[in-house]
């Protein structure tokens, strides 16, 4: 089975915690026409994570790091759920079964159901267990 | 070891004493008689030429601060007649208002000789290409290090500050070997040249920076080398002693202060009694050949210590360290004495930050709060917020252990710190507005 199929290109950018951050990072993408899948702000002290699955990772990466941004890109996976009360309860149960663990995840509700992405620390072996365990990954051609 | 004028330069110490009593001999009989200025002055301090009898007399005259050039705007103690004057200089006016200096062609042709020498010490001669990007105008550093570039027969490309593009453009294309400007304004040049696609290191015939006019240390010396590929030298100088005029010698371990051209003691700013050789404290300096504004015990507020062994380059002159920090530059947070170079030291040991940094000082109720701003460079982003919230860690605990005070970091965008062409403004002290 060939794993890598599953495995997406996240962007993650590093933001001050400051007024107008985001703007500046939604600008850039507007302006190469990247159109944003699912994105997250993970907040510190001081400073924030901007993490998004983008159309053109690749474009997204270039047009930031132009603008003075750093940017890093990361490895995901993207879980499908069902779109009904019991849905993320369904796939967190099969993750724990399969003794995944999750570093951190955020999820997205489209027309072709709810989808959970994930960035866990093995991510060759998870997508092994997720799959044995039933569940259905989406893979990275759906994204980019 | 090449020397510009290597009977000066090679005296034997003794020699050099005293010739320095008898040029400050000279200079005191010579003010007291026609200065005003200065003859009120020993006056007040009830010392006369004749008590000047060894070269350590030299602590019995009176000190002299910036406050006397600017208690006497614009000329009231230039020692020379107005049309003796061939230049003036105004001072940047960094630490309050503007001051001016006056030269007569004699002064000019000292204050080149200085830099020749010093120049040469830093290894650079005919054939090199010197690029000049301190300002040229009223700041003494771009006319004071054009003149002395010519002097050695150097070919000078003056290309004052600002344009950086055109300037990365005109070292590339002329060739240039050796650039003297800010070492902020070289970090800048760096930074654009790589943005061009530049490398200075394997793109240009770059090899020497002459750097200073603004604090820095050790570390971003070792930094600017590796990064640049090129010796980084330090230089001396104020407007008030003329302008730039010592240079550190190719071994890198201070500058040589030609005894023929200025005494230097080392001073305790509190007790105001001179200091042994290799002691810290305040730089005071008496210019014994200054026609048009003589400088006698002048105290530049700069911190450093002096060196009176013989080099090992064969110079016999003391040589004063690296500049380390300026007594009105000493930040006060809560009860301990910090100074901005201690903080750029630090900082220069942790490669995820970068070179550039912001200190800004505030009260939080009746404590200092003292933060410092600085860049997460690019290679050290990797999407985990714990790491960086490591790397902010890392800097915070060795700032409190290096300044023995609570030190809070903020992480910035590269990039995003304000960049300085002239001197940098790097604190910001919210507790006195």
């Amino acid at each position: 089975m060939d794993a890598k199929k599953y495995v997406i290109r996240q962007i993650s950018i590093f933001s001050e915690n400051r007024p107008g951050r985001l703007a500046a990072i939604a600008h850039a993408l507007g302006e190469e026409k990247i159109n944003i899948l699912a994105f997250s702000i993970a907040e510190a002290n001081g400073f924030g994570v901007v993490r998004a699955l983008v159309d053109h990772p690749e474009k997204a990466h270039d047009k930031l790091q132009s603008l003075g941004f750093n940017i890093a890109f990361t490895e995901v996976i993207a879980v499908k759920m069902k779109d009904q009360p019991g849905g993320l309860y369904e796939v967190a149960k099969i993750l724990g079964d399969a003794g995944i663990n999750i570093e951190y995840s955020y999820a997205y509700s489209g027309k072709d159901g709810a989808v959970l992405i994930l960035r866990v620390d093995q991510i060759e072996d998870a997508i092994i267990r997720i799959l044995d365990s039933g569940a259905t990954l989406l893979e990275r051609s759906v994204f980019h | 070891m090449v020397c510009w004028d290597p009977r000066i330069e090679e005296m034997p110490r003794e020699d050099l004493q005293r010739m320095q009593y008898k040029l400050l001999k000279t200079l005191v009989y010579r003010l007291y008689s026609f200065s005003p200025f200065y003859h009120d002055r020993m006056k007040e301090q009830n010392v006369h030429p004749d008590d000047i009898r060894q070269l350590s007399d030299v602590k019995k005259l009176p000190f002299m601060f910036k406050r006397d050039l600017r208690d006497n705007y614009p000329d009231k103690i230039f020692a020379a007649p107005k049309e003796e004057l061939v230049r003036y200089h105004v001072s940047s006016g960094t630490t309050g208002k503007p001051t001016v200096v006056g030269y007569t062609q004699n002064d000019l042709n000292t204050w080149t000789t200085s830099l020749a020498r010093a120049l040469t010490s830093s290894g650079l001669g005919r054939g090199d290409v010197i690029q000049v990007s301190y300002g040229y105008g009223l700041f003494t550093g771009g006319l004071g290090l054009h003149y002395g570039a010519e002097r050695i027969g150097a070919t000078v490309l003056p290309t004052s500050v600002g344009n950086t593009e055109r300037q990365i453009e005109l070292m590339q294309d002329l060739g240039a070997t050796a650039i003297a400007c800010t070492p902020s304004y070289l970090l800048h040049i760096g930074e654009v040249a790589e943005k061009m696609g530049i490398n200075i290191k394997k793109d240009t015939e770059l090899r020497t920076g002459i750097l200073g006019a603004e604090p820095w240390t050790e570390g971003m010396r070792v930094r600017i080398e590796n990064w640049l590929g090129i010796k980084a030298y330090d230089i001396y100088g104020t407007s008030e002693l003329s302008g730039p005029m010592f240079t550190e010698c190719t071994e890198q371990k201070g500058f040589h202060i030609w005894s023929d051209i200025a005494l230097v003691e080392i001073i305790d700013p509190k007790t105001e009694e001179p200091l042994e050789a290799g002691e810290k404290g305040e730089l005071t300096i008496t210019i014994l050949q200054k026609e048009a504004l003589p400088m006698i015990r002048y105290r530049i507020g700069d911190i450093t210590c002096m060196q009176t062994d013989t080099c090992a380059c064969g110079r016999t002159h003391p040589r004063i360290q690296r500049i380390q920090g300026r007594v009105d530059d000493m930040l006060i947070i809560r009860g301990i004495n910090v100074f901005p170079s201690q903080i750029e030291y630090g900082l220069m040991a942790i490669p995820e930050v970068g070179q550039h940094f912001q200190i800004v000082v505030d009260r939080k109720g009746a404590l200092d709060d003292l933060l410092v701003r600085v860049e997460l460079t690019r290679d050290s982003f990797s999407d985990k917020i714990n790491d960086i919230m490591q790397v902010r860690k890392n800097v915070e605990h060795r700032l409190r252990s290096s300044l023995n005070v609570n030190v809070n970091v903020e992480l910035v965008e590269p990039g995003s710190l304000p960049r300085f062409e002239g001197k940098s403004k790097k604190v910001i002290d919210k507790r006195s507005l």
